[in-house]
């Protein structure tokens, strides 16, 4: 690492951003997005939160109307002739020239490139192929492709190149369990190998295990960003009282007699969140009152809690 | 180590070199899709189709009648070249032109593969002129396929020899296949205008058909406006007008200027068309 070098900046970092469609729609409102070194982002939010349009503004695609965008270092659309060609991109779903075959649109790809050496071209694209498991199809053209490995095809063109940084819009999206479990595998696997990974979905549960950040996404909004940890302490522990029907009411009673706020019946059990309370003090109230504690659990919050206040839980797409 | 150590080395190759190769792989995409090469053998046909006709029927029209040219073909074969040429002139070249680069930008944008292409990265000017160059690539071939079926079907129903010009004055052969090589680069070059026309209205749509169709419409329409001879103040200006001016190669003597008249309407059209296309591509937003 060079001294002061370019890994002391965050990979992605934008300032201000924002986009204004000619419609007068705001789909990306001020966002300041920071994406560690090394990181594996999960970028989330609802379908039409604004993820795709972040992205496209990340690459240079679309323009932003406000704000500043840099890319490992490099501010862009200005650096894209350096920066790109380290940077592997999913862009909202794979896109091939459909009656060329895999290898062929690969080849494509790989020519245009004005920094790839035409001499290593075959062997990096079998090996892409390889990585994502369609050695065996390349030969096909891609209209005969299924939507899985078409999307299988455009990690394998985001892999053409040793990669420092991948954006990567909803991978997932087409790929059966199976391939969904790939997909995770090899995003830890690059960053395994040191590259900084910029994940995005509408489904947590996607790919929250490979998280090492968060970023949620709302209404065109950067809700919260952090690590996993930081995110998740944002949200509320809880406490869950267990007790027979008849003393449900009693139990309630108590809560809110130690203080606690919002205290709810939540079928069999009462809860409520903790809040500054010791969860000892909860249980000595509960039992010195006579009521016959069953069980008493803390929930710890999670990411899920976190995403679903933040964003809703409905299937409703933002706008 | 790392990757984020060792930056992937980018060793960007010389600029020439790395236009050379988009260009080969436009060209590759342009010249190995099987509606271009069924375009192209369709355009290729009409020498055959009219040499045919003329040689199955046995019957010479009569000057002035049919389109130019064609009463000559049965004297030598050479006149079926430009008797094909004057025929797919008004629509069949102009079709091809806008079908290649009404595709050029609109039909990337609506496969989803330019937003690719741009993030590889492609520069986009870089890209827009290897479309550009692509697609005249394939409006030329278009041409030269069908000088070469004209004359090999000529040469092969009729028989070639010196050639009588619209003076009556009679050349050897091989000035008149120098002043056939003429005609083809003429007629080329007056397809230009149309190839930037054509780019233009592809970097406006993500529906490749709608470039297409209204890049025929504007030949269509420049056609219609030349046969008003209200209209004759802006005729000289109008992009299809200097097309049949070719026939000036088969003078005695060569009119340089008329020809120069005619490649310059077209450079004005390249001109303005052309920066009309990268201004537009160069700024507008990718979100196809």
């Amino acid at each position: 690492m060079t001294a002061g070098g370019p890994a002391a900046e965050p990979a992605v970092r934008t300032r201000g951003l924002t986009k204004r469609f000619r419609s007068g729609q705001v789909a990306v409102d001020h966002i300041d997005l920071v994406v560690p070194r090394g990181a594996v982002y999960g970028f989330l939010g609802p379908n039409g939160s604004g993820k795709t349009t972040t992205i496209r503004m990340l690459l240079g695609l679309v323009s932003p109307t406000a704000g500043s965008v840099e890319l490992l270092g490099s501010s862009m659309p200005g650096g894209g002739p350096v920066v790109l060609p380290r940077v592997g991109a999913l862009v909202e779903g794979p896109a091939f020239h459909p009656y060329l075959s895999a290898r062929a649109n690969l080849e494509r790809l790989d020519a245009v490139d004005a920094t790839a050496s035409p001499q290593s071209r075959p062997g990096r694209i079998d090996a892409a192929l390889e990585r994502v498991g369609l050695t065996a199809a390349a030969a096909k053209k891609y209209r005969q492709y299924s939507l899985g490995m078409k999307q299988r095809l455009g990690l394998a063109a985001a892999l053409l190149r040793p990669r420092d940084l991948l954006l990567l819009d909803e991978p997932t999206n087409g790929l059966d369990p199976q391939g969904t479990r790939e997909v995770r595998a090899l995003v830890r696997e690059l960053a395994d190998g040191g590259a900084t990974v910029l994940v995005s979905s509408h489904l947590l549960s996607e790919i929250e295990q490979v998280c090492s950040h968060v970023g949620i996404m709302s209404r065109g909004e950067l809700l919260a960003q952090g690590t996993r940890a930081e995110i998740a302490e944002t949200g509320t522990t809880e406490v869950r009282v267990m007790t027979r029907p008849d003393q449900r009411a009693h139990v309630a009673r108590v809560l809110t007699g130690l203080g606690l706020e919002d205290v709810r019946v939540d079928g069999e059990v009462v809860a409520a969140p903790l809040g500054g309370t010791a969860v000892e003090k909860v249980a000595q109230a509960v039992v010195g009152d006579g009521v016959d504690l069953l069980g008493l659990e803390v929930r710890r919050p999670t990411l899920e809690d976190v995403f679903v206040r933040l964003t809703g839980e409905g299937f409703d797409v933002d706008r | 180590m790392s990757i984020v150590d060792t930056p992937v080395p980018v060793a960007p190759a010389a600029p020439a070199r790395a236009t050379a190769r988009l260009l080969r792989s436009e060209l590759r995409l342009v010249f190995g899709r099987v509606r271009n090469l069924v375009l192209l053998a369709g355009l290729a046909a009409v020498p055959l189709l009219i040499g045919t006709v003329l040689f199955v029927t046995q019957s010479t029209p009569v000057a002035g009648q049919g389109p130019p040219f064609l009463d000559r073909v049965t004297g030598n074969g050479v006149f079926l070249v430009f008797a094909a040429l004057v025929s797919c002139l008004p629509f069949l070249l102009p079709l091809c032109v806008a079908i290649v680069s009404g595709d050029a930008i609109a039909g990337e944008a609506s496969t989803g593969t330019l937003r690719y292409l741009l993030v590889v990265p492609v520069p986009r000017t870089r890209l827009l002129l290897a479309k550009a160059v692509a697609a005249l690539a394939f409006a030329g071939a278009a041409v030269v396929a069908i000088a070469v079926v004209g004359l090999a079907a000529g040469a092969a129903y009729f028989g070639v020899g010196d050639v009588v010009l619209l003076s009556g004055d009679t050349i050897p052969l091989a000035a008149g296949m120098l002043r056939t090589l003429g005609v083809v680069g003429y007629v080329i070059a007056s397809l230009t205008g149309l190839v930037a026309v054509g780019l233009f209205l592809s970097t406006l749509t993500e529906v490749p058909v709608a470039a297409m169709a209204s890049t025929v419409v504007v030949a269509i329409v420049s056609g219609v406006l030349d046969a008003l001879p209200q209209l004759s103040a802006i005729h000289p200006g109008l992009l299809t007008h200097h097309w049949l001016d070719f026939g000036e190669f088969l003078r005695l003597e060569v009119d340089a200027s008329t020809l120069l008249a005619g490649l310059a309407v077209q450079g004005a059209w390249v001109a303005i068309f052309g920066a009309l296309a990268w201004s537009r591509f160069t700024t507008a937003d990718v979100s196809s």
